[in-house]
Order: C-alpha cells, then structure tokens, then sequence
C-alpha cells in the first residue's frame, strides 16, 4: 500500500492469518443444484449445475476456469462470493471456515467480484465516484475520505478523476464501464478478485487494456485472481493454474502450460482444437467433436462427456471417473484414460510410472 | 470474376435525436464464389452495411447515399415489391441471434416451407420436401422429426443450422452472415464454421460475413475489409492483410489479438476509444489514437491508396510504402 499518496486513506486489508503456505481459498465437494419444473406429469427435475467442485487457490496465484456455457462456472463464481447458498461444500478462505471463523461481511471485504456486464452490476442512479465509495463507506468509512479514495482508484484503473467521477455508468463506454467496476472491486481492498467473463463483452483492442490493467493492479495491490472465462487464448494469457469444467464438473485441472501441451481429457483436447486457426494456410479441416454440449438437466451418467467423446466405451457410462495425477506437478484429469488400470483399453498399465503415461 | 455486388460512395446516417454517421463513404465488391470479411469492432459499421445490402435499416431515421448494386441491380431504388421478392431469393442473411431471427409459433419445417412456396411458388408438400432436404443438409440429426419442432425446442447450435437451412432454402446467390458464430460456445462455433464454409463451395455462393474475431474470419474469408469510425481503412486478401497490415489500425488490431502471447508479458494495445460518429469524419478518423500520425493526418481525409493490384489502404503511410515499393 506504500504507493499510493499518504493523504488517502484506504480499508486495511482482510488480515493474512494463515501465512504464505495457507492457499487463500480452499473449496472442497461444492455443489449446486437447481431444481426445474418438468412437464405436468414428469417427475421434477434437477440441474446439477455445480457437482463436487473442489479446488485451491494459492495466495498470489491467478487461476482459470473455462469451459462452455451451462457447465457451471459462474455460479462456482456466486457460490463463491455467497451470493446463492450452495447444497453441499466448504469454502475455506484463508484458512477460515465462512460463518464461523469469518463473517460474511469480512469474507465480502476479502473476496469481490466483477461480472461480464458492467452496465448492469453498475447502480445507474449513483455517479461513478458514488458506485465506488459506497462499499467503503459501508465498512464504516467517513464520507469525504471515501471520495477521496474513490478518485484515487479511478486514477489507478486509467481514468481521469476529474472527467470521469461525476458521470453516471450510461455516460461512458463499456471498456470504461468495466474499469470502473474493477475499481469499484478494489475500493474494499479485498485480497482475491473473482472476474466473472470480465473482458468478454469487451472489443479487442479493449480487452488487451484491460488485461494490461489487469496485470499492473494484481502487482501493485498483491492481488489474487480466480479468472473466468470461455476464452482460452485470454485464459492462457492470464492464469498460472487452470480448471476445464464441463457440466458441473471439473474434468481437469493444472498448470495452464501442461494442461495447454499435454490435455489429459478428451474434452479439454476438443475445446482447444475448437479455437480458430490463426494462420490461414492452415485453417481447421474437421470439427474436433460433433454435437451441442447435452443440456445439464439431468446430465448423462458416469462421466458426464461420454455422449460426445470419440474415445468412450461401456465403464464410461457406469461410474463417475475422479480426478487423478497425471504427473507430479498437480495437472489431474477425469478420466478412465488417465487413470492406471482403470479398464479403459487406451489406459496406462497399473505398474507404469506415471512419466510414461503423459509422454 | 464478375462482381455480384458492387457498393460505391455509401453513406449512411441515421437522425433523429441525434444524428450518427454510421458509414462513410466506402466502396467494396464481392465477386463470384468469393467470401468477403467485414471485419472490425462494435461500432465501425460492419453491420449497418451489411443490412444496407438487403435494405433492412428503419427507412424513417435513414439516410442513404450512394449506389449499392447486386446483381447489376439497383437496391437503393427497388419498392417494397421488387424488394419482397429479392430478400431470401437472391440474396439472405443469417443473423447472431437465431432464437430471435426465427418465428417462435411456427415449426421450423413450416417456416422453411413458407419461404420456398412464396419465392418459388411450390406447393406446400413441395415446400416441406425442401425443408426437410435443408435441415439434411445442415445436417441436424433426425431431420424429419424436427420439421415439427419450434425454435425454443431446439439447442443454440441446432437453432443457428435451422437458420442456415432457411437461409438457403431458395439457393440465393449471396448469404449475409452477421456475426452468426458469436453467441455459440467453441466447440459448436468452429462446426458451423465449417458448414458454412462447405456450403458455400457446394453451392457456389458468394458471401459476406461480418465478424469482430479475427480466428473467425481467418477460418472462412478470403478478402477482408477492416472497418473502423465507419469507413473501410484497409481491404485486400485475407492472407496478406494478416501476414502484414499496412494500416495502423488493423496492425493494432491484430497486434492486441491475445493470441499465443506469453504470461507476463504485456499486451499490445491501441490507446484511447473509437471517435463517436456525430459528425461525418473531415481527418482520419484514427488519428488521435495513431502513434505514427502526422500534422497532415488531422488536416484532412487520407487518400485511399491501391497499394497492390488487390488491395487499398487508406492512410498516409501507405502512400510511402508504395512509393518505396
């Protein structure tokens, strides 16, 4: 915080308890479903939107999470950030269990979020320097110094306190819209920023300043980033660690390099053969996978993706297969192929060490 | 080559409360068998062209100048009779949004059906026996089962093929593709990407397609066109335009594509925002955020350079690359 002018005032960071070991945020078997009304005489439904998520998130880490729509990544994001209960789940923040160690309140100073529509996360009757001093001046800051804190962050994210405070959101374009909410984010000081598809409605060139933004305030702030995103070249532009989710479920997850050279599940491979070519000698000459991803109404048995993998044969469908090690360095994967001697024909062996298996 | 579509001198503006110059002054053509890319961000115009074609624009808050031909035909003159009969016959549009483009109390079979007895004037059994030949093409699975089924029965990526089959149901020379990729997850974007594309080989049409994603125009186009503020900055082949674009604009453009770029290391950008279009552009209009302009560059339009056989740029810099070239 030494950076900024000594005349502003900003909230004091969320305490670091558990020190640099203790991974910021822990979640283990979230769960989310919904239930749907069927037709008249069908039994009710469920969409399991959310089913056994668990993840860490380590203190300064940026970590991504893709995957298509309906395969419940943004409302892992709201589970998150306590804004729908979950079913089933730990969140554990900082080694704080929410609601007993650590209030809600706190846990919202900790942890804040910014969604893919600034438009509609932005209050239309507050001008901008109102949108952003209202968190602080929850938490029990004095009026002026919130102001003053807000023109700060405006400065900070790019904007020019002086043009830009007493505009309201229908004033400025997205890019800028969207800069406002990060500063609106920040003004709490919260130590991990959950960006819901936050540069996607954004033009390019846009998107590549944001990103840039992005990056300077994560140094600046020491912030840690759970990034959401269908994007995948934005996802490995940003992330050190990444989650594919397909479904509700995370199908597989590691360092954002092995996961990108080395996919362990079929899915993860179809996803990123779907990306455009960007060479146009060599455009794409066949669709990875056939078919629309299944609605996640009561989503197929076993693993969820067998009704689209090229690969999937008859224990595919039995059971749920869990995330295993493919190598040492924390990329895990579910699925029967990766898993020693799991039945699937194209399984390693038992005895192989796992080296082999990912060469 | 002959050209299907010849556009010179357009202008477009819409008034009203206040008046935007959505299009200024470009010309460009779309030769036979050929698929030209609009390509540019929210804003640069890409779509207001497109619908101008088919002259889809509110006719009470639009001023058009200019001439648009298709097929030798003057669009800007036709009555809404001639141009009844020209829309979903000679030329058709799929759009972004198919659950919106489509009728939701028709089945998507009638819908087909519908156009093909209207420009065509079959029978409805003749009608529905195309349909179901269209939804085969597009490939839907159980094709004849879903001759009875309504838009909202249908998952995105079967609405977007449902779209397509009826945008083609009449083999029109010209498909106007807006952005129909876009709002479709990966894996079901880059299958309809190569349906189309098959498609218009099978057919022999020519297509324009309007996208802000330059994967996706790198996948389907062979010309582009860059748009920015309304005007068309740079044109060629799609091939050369990547490899090396001559103006600022689509050099940055291509540039702050996150594509392949390192963790860490930062992102080119274009500073600044698009200049809002309340005044027909008398400068370059990308000049206040080009890091090359020069004095002249505010003073007044840049020319419009041939700066090869196949391809223009309208910009100062362009004049010197040709010069020293």
């Amino acid at each position: 915080m030494s950076e900024t002018s000594p005349s502003v005032e900003l909230l004091e960071q969320v305490e670091d308890v558990g020190g640099a070991a203790q991974p910021l945020l822990q979640v283990s078997g979230l769960t989310k479903h919904f239930p749907v009304r069927g037709d008249l005489f069908s039994p009710r439904k469920t969409v399991r939107a959310v089913d056994n998520v668990s993840f860490s998130i380590a203190k300064g880490e940026t970590v991504g999470i893709v995957g298509e729509s309906g395969c419940g990544k943004s409302t892992t994001a709201r589970l998150l950030m306590h804004l729908m209960k979950r079913d089933a789940g730990d969140i554990v923040y900082d080694g704080m269990q929410v609601g007993r160690a650590l209030s809600l309140r706190e846990l919202r100073r900790g942890m804040q979020m910014v969604f893919q529509d600034s438009y509609a996360s932005l209050n239309p009757r507050l001008t901008i320097e109102d949108s952003i001093a209202f968190g602080p001046k929850v938490h029990g800051m004095a009026d002026a110094a919130a102001r003053l804190l807000a023109r700060e962050l405006l400065g900070k994210v790019g904007l020019r306190p002086e043009t830009f405070a007493n505009r309201y959101p229908h004033e400025i374009s997205g890019g800028q819209r969207q800069r406002v909410n990060i500063a609106r984010a920040l003004a709490l000081s919260p130590r991990l920023v959950i960006l819901d598809e936050a540069v996607s409605a954004l033009d390019k060139s846009v998107e590549a300043q944001v990103l840039n933004l992005l990056a300077d305030l994560k140094r600046e702030f020491g912030l840690t980033y759970l990034f959401i995103s269908h994007d995948l070249n934005v996802v490995r532009y940003i992330s050190d660690r990444v989650l594919v989710m397909y479904l509700g479920e995370v199908v597989e997850l590691g360092p954002v390099d092995k996961v990108w050279d080395a996919p362990a599940h079929p899915y993860t491979r179809a996803l990123l053969a779907a990306m455009p070519s960007s060479d146009p000698d060599n455009r794409t000459e066949t669709p990875p996978i056939s078919g629309d991803p299944p609605n996640p109404i009561d989503p197929p048995s076993g693993c969820r993706f067998h009704t689209r993998c090229p690969f999937a044969e008859p224990l595919c469908a039995n059971a749920t297969p869990e995330l295993s090690d493919v190598d040492t360095m924390g990329h895990q994967a579910a699925c029967y192929m990766a898993i020693a001697g799991s039945g699937h024909s194209r399984a390693p062996a038992k005895e192989n060490d796992k080296g082999a298996t990912a060469a | 080559m002959s050209n299907l579509v010849e556009i010179r001198d357009l202008n477009i503006r819409f008034t009203g409360e206040r008046t935007v110059h959505a299009v200024n002054d470009i010309s460009l053509t779309l030769g036979e068998g050929e698929v030209l890319g609009l390509l540019g961000e929210s804003g640069s115009g890409k779509s207001v062209t497109l619908r101008a074609l088919m002259r889809l624009l509110p006719k009470k808050r639009t001023q058009i100048s200019g001439t648009v031909k298709v097929l030798g035909r003057d669009v800007l003159a036709m009555n809404d009779e001639q141009l009844a009969a020209f829309r979903g016959q000679t030329v058709s549009m799929i759009f972004q949004e198919p659950a919106l483009a489509l009728d939701p109390v028709y089945t998507i079979g009638h819908q087909i059906a519908e156009s093909v007895m209207r420009h065509e004037g079959k029978s409805q059994k003749e009608g529905m026996a195309r349909a179901l030949e269209m939804l085969e093409v597009v490939r839907i699975p159980s094709a004849r089962r879903r001759l009875d089924a309504y838009p909202h029965e249908m998952s995105g990526g079967m609405r977007q093929r449902a779209m397509i089959a009826l945008a083609l149901a009449c083999k029109p020379k010209i498909l106007l593709a807006d952005e129909p990729t876009t709002a479709l997850d990966a894996t079901v974007q880059i299958q309809i990407l190569l349906l189309l594309r098959e498609l218009q080989r099978e057919f022999g049409m020519s297509v324009i397609f309007v996208t802000h994603d330059i994967g996706v125009a790198i996948e389907i186009c062979d010309r582009v066109a860059v748009m920015y503020a309304g005007q068309i900055v740079e044109q060629g082949r799609l091939r050369d335009i990547v490899r090396s674009p001559v103006h600022p604009y689509a050099k940055g453009l291509l540039a702050s594509t996150v594509h392949g770029a390192k963790r860490g290391q930062r992102l080119e950008t274009i500073p600044g925002t698009p200049p809002s279009l309340d005044k027909a552009p008398a400068s370059c209009s990308f000049a206040p955020r080009c890091s090359y302009a020069q004095p002249r560059c505010s003073e007044r339009l840049p020319p419009n350079v041939q700066v090869s056989p196949d391809r223009t740029a309208r910009c100062v810099l362009a004049e010197r690359a040709t010069a020293v070239g």
